[in-house]
């Protein structure tokens, strides 16, 4: 490798988080390598997958004419589950099959690989199949990165971290502590393949377009966590992710949760056919604000999920990676220009995404993880009252309205006190309100 | 669907050496009771072998999450990558 050669920003990690880190330095002049450790960028990377249009069109404007993106989202649906009952809510709105859109479904294999090419069109050199094993310091200085090849030394003036969730340089530098079971989620997904018109039957979907569903409740078995259906082309991304503390606890296996989830009756009918092309696993980052690690120090910078950024109560990760990504690729090419690589330097990278919807909705959200850790009973009792009420509501059996109405108040009080319920409304107004 | 066949779909470029280790098996024998490894990980990499009375890494079939390196009570797993190029490459993602 370059041992002589020297560059301005290396970044670590061939994600949206360092792609976009790599693609905004080197608009802002800085001599650019991103180092990946899959065979091509996006082997190693997935999520469920949506990807939101506004953030992405910042990196790159009207990516969608060009990008491999699998369906527009005209619909985001909701799924509570109890036993083989499902309560379902949700919004459709068809001018999002159409520029400027919402959002996308996208498969990460396809789309890095992608992003990566933009970003070497740029500038960007992008070196594959190498992992960064640690930072190289002269003194207390970081200089550099040390990864796992013969001579492999890369030389550089500041290093963005977009590692991902298991951050072992973020960690190994300091900046973050161990995580513990309960700051992430364990993801497994299928992708299940189905031919073109079957999805848009089973979804009620004009030519091209796409859904999402999340299925809450009785699809995690109770615990905390979600799972989720989304639309590819031809094919549906089949998933579900809970915290690892909850799986600990429970003794639950990641895979016996999909195939539980795959029986469901609600579910079973929309991948019915469907022959199942891929598995994979990987962990969310799910402990929200409190569990942020320290982001930057002299010459260093933590984006995307190595920094925590991910917003699991909207199902947002790749916006704030990408948003991330951006602003430390400014704030690498501004310390490099002005010659001052300090921790104080860097920590405009922080006040910045302190101003922007990154850190402000991580903050907003910052005991979310707490309260549901604290109160399992939103992911266990009150899907069951939604289900059981609904039951009640929609069941026509010539009692009088009002009679029913007792019945149903009587059902919740008996499942969760007056007292209780209030308590939980207050709790979930004051943390999410 | 069995997960031996789920994991066959997978494309690994697999390394000769295992990236996984358990660092003291003498922990998995004598403190950990419940084994979280044996069930938290999607590949099901980790088996508790009875007769060779320890913990078993099928290293082959890791996707490489990170599950097992925070789910192990006592940091009983010593978790790296594997090498540049090998270990799991998704088609989908």
């Amino acid at each position: 490798m370059r041992a002589v050669e020297e560059f301005d920003v290396i970044v670590v990690g061939a994600g949206p988080a360092g792609l976009a880190a790599a693609m905004t330095a080197v608009r802002n002049g800085m001599k650019t390598i991103v180092i990946e450790r899959g065979e091509f960028p996006g082997a190693k990377n997935v999520m469920g997958g949506v990807l939101y249009t506004q953030p992405t069109s910042r990196l790159i404007p009207e990516f969608y004419q060009e990008a491999p993106l699998e369906r527009p989202v005209v619909e985001q649906r909701y799924a509570f589950l109890e036993g083989d009952n499902a309560f379902t809510a949700g919004y459709r709105a068809p001018a999002w099959a159409d520029p400027p859109y919402n959002a996308h479904t996208v498969l990460r294999a396809k789309f890095d690989r992608w992003l990566a090419k933009k970003a070497e069109a740029e500038g960007v050199l992008i070196i594959t199949e190498t992992v960064v094993e640690d930072l190289l310091y002269k003194g207390d200085a970081v200089v550099g990165v040390r990864t796992g090849r013969a001579e492999g030394d890369v030389r550089g003036k500041v290093v963005i971290l977009a590692e991902g969730v298991n951050a072992l340089i973020a960690k190994k530098a300091g900046l973050h502590t161990q995580l513990g079971p309960e700051h992430v989620a364990v993801a497994v997904k299928e992708i299940i393949s189905l031919p073109r018109e079957k999805i848009e039957d089973r979804f009620c979907l004009e030519e091209g377009q796409g859904a999402t569903l999340e299925l809450l409740g009785g699809a995690t078995a109770g615990m905390i966590g979600t799972a989720f259906i989304y639309t590819n082309q031809d094919s549906l991304s089949v998933g579900i992710g809970c915290l690892l503390s909850e799986m600990v606890k429970r003794q639950a296996n990641p895979n016996d949760l999909l195939e539980r989830l795959k029986a469901h009756p609600f579910v079973r009918k929309l991948i019915q056919g469907g022959e199942t092309k891929e598995y994979m696993g990987h962990l969310i980052p799910e402990g929200g604000y409190k569990a942020i690690p320290k982001m930057y120090r002299q010459g260093v910078m933590v984006v995307g999920d190595a920094g925590m950024l991910v917003n699991g109560i909207h199902r947002e990760g790749s916006n704030l990676a990408m948003v991330s990504g951006m602003a430390a690729g400014e704030v690498a090419a501004g310390a490099i220009n002005s010659h001052d690589l300090s921790e104080q330097s860097m920590k405009l990278y922080q006040d910045r995404l302190k101003e922007t919807f990154v850190l402000k909705d991580l903050y907003k959200y910052r005991n979310s993880a707490h309260l549901f850790e604290e109160n399992p009973q939103f992911f266990t009792t009150y899907p069951e009252i939604l289900s059981g009420a609904a039951r009640e509501f929609f069941t026509v059996d010539s009692m009088p309205k009002a009679d029913k109405q007792k019945k149903i108040w009587k059902m919740v009080t008996g499942k969760r006190a007056k007292g209780d319920l209030i308590r939980d409304m207050w709790k979930l107004w004051r943390t999410m309100g | 669907m069995k997960l031996d066949d789920k994991l066959y779909l997978i494309r690994y470029n697999t390394d000769k050496e295992s990236h996984l280790t358990i660092t003291e098996d003498d922990v998995c024998r004598k403190e950990c009771k419940h084994k979280p490894c044996t069930f938290i990980c999607p590949a099901r990499v980790y088996t508790w072998d009875e007769e060779e009375n320890r913990i078993k890494v099928y290293y082959e079939g890791c996707v490489e999450c990170g599950a097992c390196r925070i789910g192990c009570p006592y940091s009983n797993i010593k978790w790296g990558y594997p090498r540049g190029g090998y270990g799991v490459a998704y088609k989908n993602g």
